[in-house]
């Protein structure tokens, strides 16, 4: 079975380039807008594998970590966080967050990055 | 007189200046010439008789020895000595290659070289509060962090998408043309995004406006530039263009603030009778406040705007925070930091409604005295249940009476009290004042 991944992301254009990106290298994608629809669809279809988005609406990305997190069924969930600013990816790291992409980022980063996460959490392809 | 390390130099320069020799000129003095030499070359401390003899022996002024001339540009030295131990966080091996306890000499040798160096600091410390406000502004502006977020933002779906269209083969046609469209999309959001950063950096804010000096710095410059003195008239027309000449919002809106209060203070006290009111009282904040039925503050207000009295004027909110500083001559007022505990200003702070009077001598400054008056009130401005706000002023007049001496210091750092009770933190001007 295709690896589950589940992208929060609210700028649409950037969500569909990554879709497109993972769904051609053979992977399930699930995709939300903000953080309070994620976190059903977490617990309904549960990912191997979360790219979170920083800067969201309503719900910021920090916060859906934590939650993401205080959750037994997601606290070792592998994350990587999309940010833009140095200082959001400490306060990202601390609240437990496994990766960064930093915002603009290539294709091909994000490819290798979620292989590699997915292969370190033994759901290699 | 001040005493200072120095004036066994300058004795020995006027004395070469008239072409005498050690031995005539201790002749005069009917003092030793070996113990002149010592003197001369600052080994002995020289008593204030033997001095007034010296000088007689010279027929020069005896206030020619003393130094204080140069008062002002040793404590802006001394303070930029004190700022940047602190910075560098040197040890005192450190300090006492900065030599800070020649700093008189240094002064009384290269005063240019010592206003160079005050003004530098001046600049640095000036340009330091500059990269903080700019620092500031750049991590904490909404505005420009919004911007940059927007422009990553489309930045991002841009290079994504290219990247897709650009390196995938066999693109199917329904895609790319999905993707063609997000591209144009994205890059006019970008080119707007663009458009509205340039135009937030490009505001034309002055550098002043940005934070250089503190307003309070800047009023201050402003009221110095006038002599501290604004006359009723002035102030009855608001001083609108001057202070319209202000670099920043802020500064504008103290000094119109401080332009109101002297425009009340001057209708409850009137040039001309509040001149009539010193001539009978004398300047006693009391007397005259009872006088004229208002705040002894008011008085102290007023008071420090009269030119002959020479008066410097500190007023601190309940943090002791100062909110108002004009100097007087012998009395420095520190620039940056806190000022000496032992000020009758923070006894009255803690005491409202009580006057408190002192006679005090400002360590450093030689047997200058100055006579203050502190007086504190509080304030209700959000009623009852509102907080409580304090305002203290403390007058500081020139003093030669006689009477019991408090030592006071302006900083603690600058201090050279010895053994001070009220100490914070060591001095950097000697070694063995704790």
């Amino acid at each position: 079975m295709a690896a589950h991944v589940l992208l929060i992301e609210d700028e649409p254009n950037i969500a569909e380039a990554i879709r497109f990106l993972l769904s051609r290298d053979g992977l399930r994608v699930s995709y939300a807008a903000e953080g309070a629809a994620a976190l059903v669809l977490l617990r309904q279809d549960p990912p191997d594998l979360v790219i979170l988005d920083h800067m969201l609406p309503g719900m910021s990305g920090l916060e859906v970590l934590t939650a993401l997190r205080a959750d037994p069924g997601s606290r070792d969930l592998p994350v990587m966080m999309l940010t833009a600013r140095g200082r959001d990816r400490e306060m990202a790291e601390q609240a437990g967050a496994d990766r960064f992409m930093t915002k603009p980022f290539s294709n091909a980063e994000i490819l290798a990055e979620v292989r590699a996460m997915l292969a370190q959490a033994g759901r290699a392809r | 007189m001040p005493l200072s390390a120095l004036t066994g130099t300058k004795l020995r320069d006027l004395r070469l200046a008239q072409g005498l020799k050690q031995a005539d000129a201790a002749q005069r003095a009917g003092i030793s010439a070996s113990y002149l030499n010592l003197i001369e070359h600052n080994r002995r401390k020289v008593t204030p008789e033997v001095l007034e003899r010296l000088a007689d022996a010279l027929a020069i002024d005896r206030a020619a020895l003393a130094d204080g001339g140069n008062a002002a540009l040793i404590e802006d030295l001394r303070a930029v000595a004190a700022r940047g131990a602190a910075q560098a966080e040197l040890s005192r091996a450190d300090l006492a290659r900065a030599e800070v306890a020649r700093v008189e000499d240094f002064v009384d040798r290269f005063p240019g070289w010592a206003r160079l160096l005050v003004a530098l600091e001046t600049r640095t410390l000036s340009l330091e509060r500059a990269v903080e406000a700019l620092n500031d502004r750049m991590t904490h502006d909404p505005h420009l962090s919004a911007s940059l977020h927007e422009l990553l933002s489309s930045l991002s779906a841009v290079r994504a998408t290219a990247a897709i269209l650009a390196e995938t083969p066999d693109l199917e046609p329904e895609w790319a043309a999905r993707f063609h469209h997000n591209l144009h999309q994205d890059s006019e959001r970008l080119a707007a995004g663009a458009e509205a950063l340039v135009g937030f950096l490009d505001a034309g804010r002055g550098i002043e406006e940005q934070g250089i000096a503190t307003p309070q710095e800047e009023v201050e410059d402003w009221l110095r530039s006038r002599g501290w003195a604004i006359s009723d008239t002035e102030l009855a027309t608001g001083l609108g263009a001057e202070i319209a000449q202000l670099a920043s919002a802020v500064a504008r809106s103290l000094a119109a603030d401080l332009v109101a209060r002297g425009r009340a203070d001057a209708q409850a006290m009137p040039e001309d009778a509040f001149s009539t009111a010193l001539a009978s009282l004398g300047p006693d904040p009391m007397a005259l406040a009872e006088f004229f039925g208002i705040s002894p503050l008011a008085v102290m207000r007023r008071l420090a705007g009269v030119a002959d009295l020479q008066a410097g004027l500190v007023t601190c909110d309940a943090s002791g925070t100062m909110t108002f500083r004009k100097p007087a001559a012998g009395f420095p007022l520190p620039r940056f930091g806190s000022a000496c505990p032992l000020w009758p200003l923070y006894a009255a702070l803690g005491r409202p409604m009580q006057a408190v009077e002192a006679r005090v001598q400002m360590a450093g400054q030689g047997d200058r005295r100055h006579r203050v008056i502190a007086w504190a009130e509080t304030r209700h401005p959000h009623g009852l249940r509102g907080p409580e706000l304090r305002e203290a002023s403390m007058l500081i007049l020139p003093d030669d009476g006689s009477g019991p001496i408090r030592p006071v210091g302006s900083s603690c750092r600058v201090c050279v009290q010895v053994d001070c009770p009220a100490r914070r933190e060591p001095s950097i001007l000697f070694e063995g004042v704790r």
